[in-house]
């Protein structure tokens, strides 16, 4: 199992291939539908620092607030990516992500620009919110909360050995792509239809 | 009879019991699956994470995922209690439930876009309200997730792409279609709700109801319970694996009802249920005595 720190760079990212296990450390943001919704609209230059060069991690969080102000993180698993198709690669580009964390993989539009960004797609266990939460060891600040409420809000959170695989890398690899024909093939011979 | 206040209580710790303990017939389906898979496989992984997630939930009375989903709640009751305390009571129970953080602020007012921040909207909870001749109450609750609902599918029948005529076959081939294009999205390894006949609606609330049953139960309907096994082995046979990531464990299980039809439409509703069947059950005694029910 490779070991990344975050925020971290592009040649290291680029090294990256589909299967990989990685366990990740450091500063990472949050951000779903709303968020995405939100950095393309306009360029946000008050988080973009907390972006670039780290990962964005797809997840609507479970949150407690503490009576000293803090907050921790209650229940932490990954949300489906697949609705950030539309937003993903650019939001990669316009802040310089080096890669996403989420669940069911993305589309050609993201892995277009992962290639080109050089970032990567990092796959979590869906429903795994306990255990991913425990790798939660502090959040540092939140963005929109107020306005997008918890969910929906951007938490910065620091992570201590995240657990993730690689399914789409900076190669042009999806590994969604290949379950996705392969499975197809099956359907096909399953109902006897033809090409 | 029940207060209305004392059914709060008792509908919070259904929901607390839902969303944080997985039932056992859905742990010991993920333990076999677990085994069924390559050593080492990003599958067994999976699995083996998701494993470890159930007993720390479990252990801590924690939500196994953080997306609690919609409360869908059947509530059968005996003559002369008031369905509108009874909704009541679990809108109550759903708001002191989110505060105590066993369930996530889950609604969203689509008009103004804000999250009501208290988990209740219009339409949720969903509550079922159905009079029975027996003198306690019995609960049932799903708590079911956002990303398993959003690859759920309703078919018309016939359909030529899948050559789906208006019979069993053609309600397996839908099906298959179904966990096909869900891929690994919904949370796979998952649990297929099936519902043909009935109208748009009824069809997908009917398709929810299935999800009640337990993994392990058989089908008392023949020809269903064959339809059952069967798409349970060739739904396994996508390859699709827990995740997305291949491998053999694509669906735990297949559970099918069925509803009247008109002459003119044939709808086949399927519902996705994540891996995370939040399930619970509970039948409540006039002193207010709590039965849990698998």
């Amino acid at each position: 199992m490779a070991r990344l720190t975050l925020p971290t760079d592009e040649a290291t990212i680029r090294s990256l291939r589909v299967g990989d296990f990685v366990e990740l450390s450091g500063r990472v943001i949050t951000g779903r539908d709303a968020a995405h919704h939100w950095l393309v609209k306009a360029f946000r230059k008050e988080v973009a620092p907390f972006l670039k060069d780290s990962v964005m991690y797809h997840v609507g969080p479970v949150v407690r607030k503490n009576p000293d102000g803090t907050y921790t993180f209650v229940a932490a698993g990954p949300t489906t990516s697949a609705r950030e198709e539309p937003y993903q690669a650019d939001v990669i580009g316009t802040y310089g992500l080096r890669g996403v964390i989420g669940k069911g993989g993305m589309g050609a539009k993201t892995l277009e620009g992962l290639q080109r960004y050089g970032a990567v797609y990092f796959h979590a266990i869906g429903g795994a919110a306990q255990v991913l939460a425990q790798c939660v060891k502090r959040v540092e600040t939140v963005f929109m909360l107020e306005e997008f409420g918890v969910p929906e809000a951007l938490w910065v959170i620091e992570v201590e050995d995240f657990p993730v695989v690689v399914t789409m890398d900076a190669q042009g690899n999806s590994l969604h792509k290949e379950i996705e024909k392969q499975s197809a093939e099956k359907l096909k011979s399953l109902l006897s239809l033809g090409a | 009879m029940w207060q209305e206040q004392t059914l709060t209580e008792t509908f919070v710790e259904i929901i607390a019991r839902a969303s944080t303990q997985l039932p056992p017939d859905v742990v010991e389906a993920l333990r076999q699956a677990k085994d069924k898979e390559e050593p080492g496989s990003l599958a067994q992984k999976a699995l083996d994470t998701i494993l470890r997630n159930v007993e720390l939930a479990g252990g801590a009375w924690q939500p196994i995922c953080q997306d609690t989903g919609t409360p869908l709640v059947w509530i059968h009751h005996p003559v002369g209690v008031s369905t509108r305390m009874l909704t009541r009571a679990f809108t109550e129970a759903v708001k002191q439930a989110t505060a105590r953080q066993l369930l996530r602020p889950n609604a969203v007012d689509p008009l103004t876009e804000k999250n009501t921040g208290n988990g209740a909207a219009p339409g949720i909870p969903t509550v079922h309200c159905e009079e029975w001749d027996e003198e306690d109450l019995e609960v049932h609750l799903i708590l079911k997730g956002g990303g398993c609902e959003n690859v759920g599918a309703q078919y018309s029948l016939p359909n030529s792409a899948l050559g789906a005529d208006r019979n069993l076959e053609g309600v397996r081939r839908c099906v298959l279609d179904a966990v096909h294009k869900a891929q690994g999205k919904g949370c796979a390894p998952g649990i297929l709700g099936v519902c043909f006949g009935g109208d748009r609606g009824s069809g997908f609330v009917e398709s929810k109801r299935q999800l009640l049953r337990r993994l392990d139960d058989r089908n008392p309907i023949p020809e269903l319970d064959a339809l059952e096994q069967r798409l349970f082995k060739e739904a396994n046979e996508l390859g699709i694996g827990p995740m997305g990531f291949g491998g053999k464990t694509t669906v735990l299980g297949v559970k099918i009802g069925y509803l009247g039809r008109l002459p003119a439409s044939y709808f086949v509703s399927v519902s996705y249920m994540c891996w995370a069947n939040r399930r619970a059950g509970a039948r409540i005694s006039p002193k207010g005595e709590i039965t849990w029910l698998d």
